[in-house]
């Protein structure tokens, strides 16, 4: 197992590299350089160009430049942005705790519905429950999701008015930001009421949010459990007189989730990477919105640095989910 | 009372192109502590007609039977809760491919254990102590080591072992065999045998061995049973099957035995078992048979007797080999008359 993990761990660092590689290359293929980007409309003088060329280190060759970039993200130097003056690094780690609330919470809704939905879609293959669980996955995997997200705000938001439109907490509240996590610090503050304004403000995201990764799980799922129930052990473990539940839920599942666990683990990865539609239409501050909008002000340090840390924590997530998949598949933990 | 007792049992598949019955009107009886081979070329239905005992068929087979009883229960009327009492515990069967019919996720050990705690009342310790005298039952070698493998950490012969553990850990009064050495190399296949033969031996265990091997029968079994297209053409104990066999079936397949063989080449029988689109009318057999007469196109055969076998067949071949018409055309100057009114009286006999 050990050399398992050590030999998946192997793999990541070049990995990571070629990801520092296209960051650092990113900001050198645009068209015009980074200080005349900086300085905008208004230009700059020939002296003042040359000074901020050198500070930055633009005046030196491009290995050297690579190494010092390198040896700046292994300090946790990514760079300014260019509008806000503020460390990328640190926009970063204040906006990441309200994307990965709100990926946990879409993944862990889309876990609960969808893998029970894709067992039982297996187990009446064929017959009602089966097509009307699929066909709800596919109606679901189809949507355009800021369609999906406005039905959703017009009838709960609007009509109903059960649900906030956008934001993470209702203005009433306000306290410390220990964890960044809302449904934690809200709890943490004590304050009546904060803990279901949270909870609020996350419904509607959540469902939007895990809508496409539902119907990916419940389809998966399906496909994995129709698989594995026409396998020989199946048939072994009914010859045993096992339960029905045993067979299905214990000899079938734990078979069926090798690949489902992969799935899980690659949405999760995706959402983390920031859900730009819905952190856009819900207002939700995190990391999606912050890429989005930092396209659209040309700051190109955020984008820089944000892609890096954004395809890190992607490739940190399937780390996980390949050492979670040698743990579940014996086959691999002994050989792979 | 017999152990086993099915008359008439008939399985038929829903497919894509209507019925296909893959079962026909098959009988079978086993006593405690017998040995019943059934024999037969692939497809000729013999897992499938032990999977419906079993239960374990898919939900496209329809199954029929006379009668179908097992240890007093009547297999037929049982709901599935109450099957699964009986599967697993007084019934149990182990299959062709090793490898694939143990679940990789989890170890042997638990796979053994599991069996023991769904259908006996043991603490935690006593299935640990079971498990280890299972497997040095069927001969693994450190018991206590290999329950912590999983599958494929074993090779197909172990893993067979295992099954074989597994199938026999509550003791069953009936183990069903399905072709349990297929899938192994030459040298574990005669070791599988062995022991399967030897745990029927050391207990009152009645063993139902499917094969299309022969050979094995003639090691292993008592009685045999000769399945051909879902049907059972022949019944006879093992030794006057080799020596006589009274369906030209069985001695087509006893022909086609190396060690039987004249001359160089193996002799094998011409043609392929009919599947759902090319029955042939009257006797299945007629396609392929080297005794066929034009009565068996148009007539289908009925289960007679020649002194202690069952045959199905309108000539079964006599203790010479010869087809009974043969002897009748000897007798007699009038060939067709003949052979159809010894049908007639065949058939006569059995009504
Ligand atoms: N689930 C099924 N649906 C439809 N037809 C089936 C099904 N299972 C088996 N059959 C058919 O039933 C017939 C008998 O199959 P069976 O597996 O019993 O043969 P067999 O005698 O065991 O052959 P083998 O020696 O290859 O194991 C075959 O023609 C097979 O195609
Ligand atoms: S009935 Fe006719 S064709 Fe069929 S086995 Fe007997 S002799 Fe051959
Ligand atoms: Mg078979």
């Amino acid at each position: 197992m050990l050399s398992f993990f050590l030999r998946r761990l192997a793999t990541f660092i070049p990995t990571f590299l070629g990801v520092t590689l296209v960051a650092f290359m990113f900001i050198r293929i645009i068209p015009g350089d980074p200080i005349l980007l900086m300085a905008g409309e208004r230009g700059m003088t020939d002296e003042r160009y040359a000074e901020l060329m050198a500070r930055f280190g633009y005046d030196q060759p491009l290995l050297t430049q690579y190494f010092n970039y390198l040896t700046g993200i292994f300090r946790g130097d990514l760079g300014e942005s260019f509008v806000t003056r503020k460390p990328v690094w640190d926009e970063f780690f204040t906006l990441f705790p309200a994307t990965v609330e709100l990926s946990l919470c879409a993944i862990f809704l889309a876990v609960i519905i969808g893998v029970p939905s894709g067992i039982a879609a297996a187990i009446h293959r064929g017959k009602f429950w089966d097509q009307a669980l699929m066909s709800t996955a596919l109606t679901g995997y189809s949507m355009p999701i800021f369609w999906w997200a406005l039905l959703l705000i017009i009838f709960f938001s609007g009509i109903l008015g059960w649900t906030p439109v956008s934001g993470r907490l209702s203005l009433m509240f306000y306290f410390e930001n220990v964890t960044g996590f809302m449904l934690i610090d809200s709890l943490l503050s004590g304050q009546k009421g904060a803990f279901g304004s949270a909870v609020q403000h996350l419904i509607l995201p959540t469902i939007v949010l895990a809508t496409i990764p539902l119907a990916v799980i419940a389809r998966q799922t399906r496909s994995a459990m129709l698989e594995v129930l026409g396998e020989d052990y199946i048939r072994t473990a009914r010859a045993k007189g096992l339960s029905v539940f045993r067979v299905n839920g214990l000899h079938a599942l734990r078979n069926a989730m090798i690949p489902v666990i992969t799935v899980i683990g690659l949405s999760t990865g995706t959402l983390l990477g920031g859900a730009i539609l819905t952190e856009t239409i819900f207002s939700w501050p995190g990391i999606g919105k912050w890429m989005i909008e930092s396209i659209s002000r040309r700051d190109y340090t955020v984008i820089q640095g944000g892609l890096l840390l954004i395809a890190t924590v992607v490739m940190l997530v399937n780390l996980v989910v390949d050492l979670l998949y040698g743990l579940i598949n014996p086959k691999i933990r002994h050989h792979g | 009372m017999a152990l086993l007792e099915v008359v008439g049992l008939t399985v038929e598949f829903k497919t894509a192109n209507g019925q296909f019955r893959a079962v026909d009107a098959i009988d079978l009886t086993v006593d405690t502590g017998d040995i019943v081979a059934i024999v037969g070329e692939s497809g000729s239905g013999k897992s499938v007609s032990m999977l419906a005992l079993m239960g374990l068929l898919p939900w496209t087979a329809t199954i029929t039977a006379e009668r179908m009883v097992f240890n007093g229960h009547n297999l037929a009327g049982l709901s599935a809760r109450e099957r699964r009492t009986i599967i697993g515990r007084d019934m149990a069967m182990i299959f062709q491919e090793p490898m694939s019919s143990l679940n990789p996720c989890f170890t042997v050990g638990f796979q053994i254990r599991e069996s023991l705690k769904t259908h006996l009342n043991l603490s935690r310790r006593e299935r640990q102590h079971r498990a280890v005298e299972l497997l040095d039952q069927v001969g693994l070698p450190e018991p206590e080591k290999r329950l912590a493998a999983f599958p494929h950490q074993l090779s197909g012969g172990m893993n067979q072992r295992v099954m074989i553990a597994m199938a026999i850990a509550c003791q069953p009064k009936l183990l069903i065999a399905d072709e349990p050495t297929t899938a192994l190399d030459v040298t574990i296949q005669a070791q599988i045998l062995e022991l399967l033969v030897e745990l029927q031996r050391n207990s009152d265990m009645a063993l139902v061995l499917i094969t299309h091997d022969m050979g094995v029968v003639a090691e292993t079994a008592q009685r045999v049973s000769v399945q051909y297209a879902g049907q059972k053409v022949e019944e006879q104990p093992v030794l006057p099957l080799f020596d006589a066999p009274a369906h030209p079936y069985t001695s087509a397949l006893l022909a086609a035995l190396p060690e039987r063989s004249s001359g160089r080449h193996l002799a094998s029988i011409a043609g392929v078992v009919p599947g759902q689109f090319d029955r042939p009318a009257g006797c299945l057999f007629s396609p392929r048979c080297e005794h066929v007469q034009p009565l068996c196109h148009e007539q289908v055969p009925s289960q007679t007797q020649r002194d202690g076998a069952s045959v199905l067949c309108h000539f079964p071949l006599d203790r010479q080999g010869r087809p009974t018409h043969a002897r009748q055309d000897h007798d007699s100057q009038n060939q067709n008359q003949n052979s159809q009114t010894d049908v007639n009286q065949i058939n006569g006999g059995m009504q």
